[in-house]
């Protein structure tokens, strides 16, 4: 397990007029500090995590977040943010000397401009609830995690969510135009808006994916998409996954880019068919789920150009979908994976390294032999089309040191997506989960870059300490210049 | 003129990087030097050429990705791009002709250093989008890297993008890697003739609403369409709004028959070929109407798409300028009548809901105009403390994008 850092007594000692200061901030129930009601919130979609925050609270405008995260960089505070809690890397979870500041009630869409093609939504609109509300136009917000009924927009933008469509349509980043965004000092700042690209430095890049430790996003701009005339889905069936992968490479250098191309592996396809009947081959041993979209005659005829390249990839089994019903059916079961593993087993654990997909064969063999290793089974389900890939560790928390194993392999799984030239993490946020593995992947100097950008937003560390960076600096420090006493480059480089 | 420092390699950039701080010598950061003239003219000590730092390192089709050096040409970028049915879909523009230079020059670094994109940034994203992660040195002389060769990654803030756009004042980038993407099949411009700017501003913003996803929107007004290289448009003797169909011929076919549908409310329709297409859409992404060696001033404003008629209007009126229109609207070109940038003008239409960047003026306007947009107190302190964070002693591109940065 991954330690947090120690809890400041002093400001432990001070809980009783810390609560009262939020109080006169945020009126009646926003403002919760009973064990009981708090328990809600001691953990997020990590559940092996769990620690009850110092206090929550709850509020409704963005004066108020200005006013306690005032309050609190002026008292030396921590402040962790929360959406809805559905983080699979712990970006929300509490810290025992924090304030949890959930944006659940900053629940309205602000506007909706069709003419621009944008939504603007306050942070704890859900992911669906975007979409939902301008679905009747015809119109929807492409990133679609697969916790998009419970998620919330502000979460999606700490985290730089993905979901099965970011292969044509992007992730959060490339669909969020702009934020406000209250800095831990109060101030608050507004980055993009309507328009497209920002006039200066690009801190809305930098605020996606930040994982609630630069600021507190209390309005987002997203762009949202026409729906395509018409999607249909295929179901193409492999005796191996390197065969799948293979077709999967062919069909992008055929210059196809499906709208969605997602692979699953025996278990997984076993686990989910038994619990979504979703009509998936059982007698293969890996699975891709490849959609097109657009109007009916492209849609048919790139379908047909896969099938051929499936073929010639020596898949045994192929089925389009020849109806709206039959195509969400086949999502279906992909979707319900997570929860469909969770019935063959008491706990699983998700990982989520990206990989150059050409490394796919070796790195799914590699995770076969650490199966064996760590004597646990795992399920692969993988976003075939950027190379994202979520193996599931099956464990049981109630047996012996299972839980402690599952976090071993997954490290190893980790370490190994980075060493074949992959990352940490393709969609889910690095929290406390992959903290401590952040050296595999990046050195002191790229680290230590990171945290004084950290630095230039929250000069105290006192928004989600604890989370990213395995090692917390001062910003003094970070800032410290240490040059060598200087040498002239003229002898070496060609001046002219 | 200034000094010249031409690094061989990474280590070569931290060497100079060094001595620099040391010595407390500022540095312009140029590839090939083609985006030069835009923006803040500023004072360096010395300049720091990459061009030397050249080449391809990695291109794998399958994988949609490309790395190369940061002074490697665009142009050989592309060209081994178009070998594989490829390319860099934000359209990267050629500044060369607008700025008095020659066509076909720029680097890597530099395109993604100044994150403008052409007419697919609606729909594709922008440069800085497709930049998936870069290597460079800060202006402590460290080495970083941010990002990776994977198209899916959230490990760490995503420096890369905050890079990309940054014009060289937080890092020397020495290394880039970005995502590449299928060229379309084929291409048709749907051009719908004789409408003023509202009208026209009205005819694009219904073609982006629509299923027919419309790769490019732009709009010509008489003058600038006069100017056109395209018969069609050269002839028109009216303004002409273009939108362009991009994909699989069949699925053209079908969409150009949606769109026309859509569009013969607004005016008389005719369309363009794949020839005149390209044609049409190089000149649009260039700025090539106002690409005639003079140096008025030249803006290029971002406004919300469906502002865009009304923000022009405005900036016309008070200054007689001339104006065309990319995005849907969303990207009004703005070429002044003489060399005064008039920048109250613009940035008092504008509002605050965009930004206009000074593309082309002469140096002693660039010299005292704000050449990008001025920001808030709070938003210019925060903008501050990232350069300090990348740059304490501020030596990269000082005053490149506004004083004291």
């Amino acid at each position: 397990m991954v330690a947090m850092p120690a809890a400041d007594e002093a400001v432990l000692a001070r809980r009783a007029a810390i609560v009262a200061a939020l109080r006169a901030i945020v009126p009646g129930e926003g403002v919760i500090e009973t064990e009981a009601e708090m328990r809600p919130y001691e953990s997020d979609g990590l559940t092996a995590y769990r620690q009850l925050p110092m206090v929550v609270v709850l509020p409704q405008t963005t004066d108020e977040v200005s006013k306690i995260l005032r309050y609190c960089h002026r008292e030396g505070v921590k402040v962790v943010p929360r959406g809805a809690g559905t983080s699979l890397s712990g970006g929300a979870l509490p810290l025992a000397d924090g304030v949890l500041l959930g944006l659940a009630k900053f629940n309205r869409i602000l506007e909706i401009d069709y003419d621009n093609r944008v939504v603007v939504a306050q942070p704890g609109v859900t992911n669906l609830g975007v979409t939902h509300a301008v679905e009747a136009a015809g119109f929807y917000y492409a990133p679609d995690p697969s916790s998009q009924i419970a998620c919330t927009i502000g979460g999606n933008v700490a985290e730089n969510s993905g979901g099965v469509h970011c292969l044509k349509y992007g992730m959060t980043s490339n669909n969020v135009l702009g934020v406000e965004l209250v800095l831990m000092t109060g101030e608050v700042v507004r980055i993009g808006g309507k328009h497209l690209d920002c006039g200066g430095y690009d801190l809305l890049a930098l605020v996606c994916g930040s994982e609630g430790l630069l600021g507190v996003v209390t309005e987002v701009t997203v762009r949202i998409l026409k729906k395509a005339e018409g999607a249909r889905a295929a179901l193409v069936g492999f005796p191996t996954s390197e065969a799948a992968g293979d077709c999967v490479a062919k069909i992008i250098a055929a210059g196809i880019i499906p709208s969605g191309m997602e692979m699953m592996d025996k278990p997984a396809i076993h686990a989910s068919e038994a619990y979504a009947h979703a009509g998936y081959p059982l007698d293969v041993e890996a699975l891709l789920i490849v959609e097109l979209d657009g109007p009916e005659a492209e849609v048919d005829s790139l379908l047909a150009r896969v099938s051929a390249i499936a073929k010639e990839s020596g898949s045994t089994t192929l089925r389009a979908s020849t109806s709206e019903e039959e195509r969400l059916r086949f999502w279906a079961g992909r979707k319900a994976a997570f929860p469909a593993v969770g019935r063959i087993s008491p706990d699983y654990y998700c990982m989520d390294g990206t990989i150059p997909r050409a490394r796919l064969p070796e790195v799914l063999a590699r995770i076969r032999a650490l199966s064996q290793q760590y004597d646990l089974r795992v399920a692969n389900v993988f976003h075939a089309g950027d190379g994202n890939l979520h193996p599931l560790i099956l464990y049981d928390a109630n047996k012996g040191d299972e839980l402690e194993r599952a976090e071993k392999f997954g490290a190893d799984i980790l370490r190994c997506c980075v060493e074949v030239g992959g990352v940490l993490t393709g969609e889910h946020g690095v929290g406390v989960e992959k903290r401590d593995l952040m050296p595999t992947m990046f050195s002191k100097e790229d680290l230590d870059q990171q945290q004084r950008v950290k630095c230039a937003f929250d000069d105290k560390g006192l928004l989600n300490p604890g989370k990213v960076f395995p090692t917390l600096h001062r910003c003094a420090e970070l800032g410290r210049m240490h040059v060598r006493a200087g040498k002239l480059p003229f002898p070496d480089i060609p001046r002219f | 003129m200034a000094d010249t420092l031409k690094p061989r390699d990474e280590a070569d950039v931290v060497e100079a990087v060094a001595w620099a701080l040391v010595e407390e010598k500022t540095l312009e950061i140029v590839g090939q030097g083609s985006k030069r003239l835009i923006g803040r003219a500023a004072q360096t000590d010395l300049t720091l050429d990459l061009s030397g730092i050249s080449g391809v390192t990695l291109y794998e089709p399958e994988e949609l990705i490309l790395s190369a050096k940061a002074g490697t040409p665009i142009a050989e970028i592309e060209r081994l791009l178009a070998d594989k049915n490829q390319e860099l879909a934000f359209e990267p523009m050629d500044c060369g002709p607008l700025l008095g230079g020659e066509t076909g020059r720029g680097t890597l670094g530099g395109v993604i250093a100044a994150n403008l994109s052409g007419p697919r940034r609606p729909k594709a994203g922008a440069a800085r989008d497709h930049t998936l992660g870069v290597h460079a040195v800060s202006g402590r002389a460290e080495r970083f890297k941010s990002g990776g060769r994977v198209v899916k990654n959230v490990t760490g803030y995503d420096l890369s993008k905050l890079v990309a756009g940054s014009w060289g004042t937080l890092a020397v980038m020495t290394d880039l890697t970005v995502k590449v993407l299928p060229r379309a099949e084929d291409v048709t411009t749907v051009l719908v003739l004789g409408l003023d700017d509202a009208r026209a501003n009205a005819a694009m913003t219904a073609a982006m609403g629509s299923s027919c996803d419309v790769s490019g929107a732009a709009h010509l007004p008489a003058r600038i369409a006069a100017k056109s290289a395209v018969a069609a448009l050269a002839k028109a003797g009216r303004g002409v709004t273009a939108l362009r169909l991009e994909g699989i011929p069949a699925s053209i076919a079908y969409r150009r028959k949606q769109l026309e549908k859509l569009m013969r409310p607004f005016g008389r329709l005719t369309a363009l070929g794949r020839e005149d297409s390209l044609r049409l859409w190089r000149a649009v992404r260039d700025a090539a109407p106002f690409a005639d060696g003079s140096l008025r001033a030249l803006w290029r404003v971002s406004t919300a798409a469906t502002a865009g008629a009304t923000v022009a209007g405005k900036i016309v009126a008070a200054t007689g300028a001339e104006v065309f229109y990319d995005w849907a609207g969303g990207l009004v070109w703005v070429e002044m009548p003489t060399a005064i940038a008039e920048e109250n003008a613009v940035r008092a239409a504008l509002g605050g809901n965009g930004h206009a960047l000074l593309i082309r003026a002469d140096a002693s306007v660039r010299a005292s105009a704000a050449a990008f947009e001025p920001q808030d107190d709070a938003l210019a302190a925060l903008t501050r403390r990232v350069k300090e964070s990348f740059d304490p002693s501020g030596i990269l591109n000082p005053g490149r994008m506004w004083a004291g940065v």
